[in-house]
């Protein structure tokens, strides 16, 4: 468990380093993310004790938004001026991109079958 | 030591702010789960609005919350490293559509950026509020430094890609139950490239093959935007 908990850490720090030194505006931890998956890919199975690790974090993964998100009370004065624009631009486009999204990936999936 | 100084000590003590973070989610998690795992019952949202009206309340500084929910917010790292797992699990099928992942995320970027834009800019949004609007649809590290690059406000980003995860989880499955896309791939990948972390959390509870491409699209919607965005950028300067 431990041992997994450190390869988690690791393949972040690394990515983090690789996003460093490359300066590529992709973050450390999905560098990180590919690694593990690179790394899932050549052993050819997965720990059981990393899938108990990696469950446990991502059943929880909303909490960890949380604290972000209540970064909200910072910004209430920007917001009050500003909140007609935000909020018709956050609601129109997280509709389209749902819609957009879900449905070229159905088409495309259904023409292969 | 009267009530005030007490509340004074213990405000400022990184564990208070920690457990309550946990208090607020599990409050938000149990009227989720009492609603019956109603979408517009989001457990972050309760959580936010719970924990900022108790800092509006009791005047304390975001700064001071901070100081003891970063423990939860380091997380988000790890947990991010760790969407390689389900990927894993469903590597078959990633593979098997790797063209179709491709080119729905390519449209769903597109559209996320353009839309947010046009719409912030035509209802009166000033530049700032824009460059924060653009990359909103993707996770929290990788907006941020774009909206950076792009002279938004970095802090106001984190907030708004918080909303706009928010928003994606509850009128996400809705949306797509409504033009009918039943696809579990297709279904995880619009609530990943649409709502990043907050939606994946969702697509959790439908199904692992949904968790699992909406794992793959926050990853590949970032790459997306963070190619797109400084030609967007560099448009909208003239």
């Amino acid at each position: 468990m431990l041992y997994w908990i450190t390869m988690l850490l690791l393949c972040q720090w690394l990515g983090e380093l690789a996003a460093t030194a490359s300066g590529l505006p992709v973050p450390g931890p999905v560098i990180g993310m590919i690694l593990l998956l690179a790394f899932l890919l050549w052993r050819g199975e997965e720990p059981p004790d990393l899938a108990r690790v990696a469950d446990g974090l991502l059943d929880h993964l909303a909490l960890l938004f949380v604290p972000a998100g209540v970064g909200v009370v910072a910004h209430l004065a920007l917001l009050r001026a500003q909140w007609p624009p935000i909020a018709a631009a956050l609601l129109v486009s997280t509709v389209a991109t749902v819609l957009v999204t879900g449905w070229v990936m159905q088409r495309l999936a259904r023409e292969r079958d | 030591m009267d009530l005030q100084s007490l509340w004074v000590y213990l405000a400022a003590r990184p564990l208070s702010a920690l457990l309550l973070t946990l208090l607020a989610y599990q409050a938000g998690l149990w009227l989720y789960q009492r609603s019956g795992r109603r979408t517009w019952c989001n457990p972050v949202l309760i959580a936010v609005l719970l924990l900022g009206g108790l800092l509006k309340l009791s005047d304390t500084d975001y700064r001071t919350y901070f100081e003891g929910a970063q423990f939860v917010h380091f997380l988000l790292g790890p947990a991010t490293v760790a969407l390689a797992v389900p990927i894993y699990r469903q590597w078959r099928a990633v593979r098997q559509s790797i063209g179709a992942i491709a080119m729905a995320l390519t449209c769903g970027s597109a559209t996320a950026i353009a839309s947010a834009l046009l719409v912030g800019w035509a209802a009166g949004a000033t530049p700032a509020v824009l460059a924060s609007l653009a990359p909103k649809s993707v996770t929290t590290p990788i907006a941020m430094s774009l909206a950076e690059y792009g002279g938004g406000l970095v802090s106001l980003t984190a907030v708004l890609v918080i909303v706009t995860g928010i928003l994606g989880a509850m009128v996400g499955p809705p949306l797509l139950d409504m033009i009918r896309v039943r696809d579990p791939h297709a279904r995880g990948l619009a609530l990943g490239a649409a709502a990043h972390g907050i939606g994946t959390a969702r697509a959790v509870q439908e199904s692992a093959a949904a968790a699992a491409f909406a794992g793959l699209a926050i990853g590949l919607n970032g790459l997306a935007t963070a190619l797109l965005l400084p030609w967007v950028y560099a448009l909208f300067s003239y």
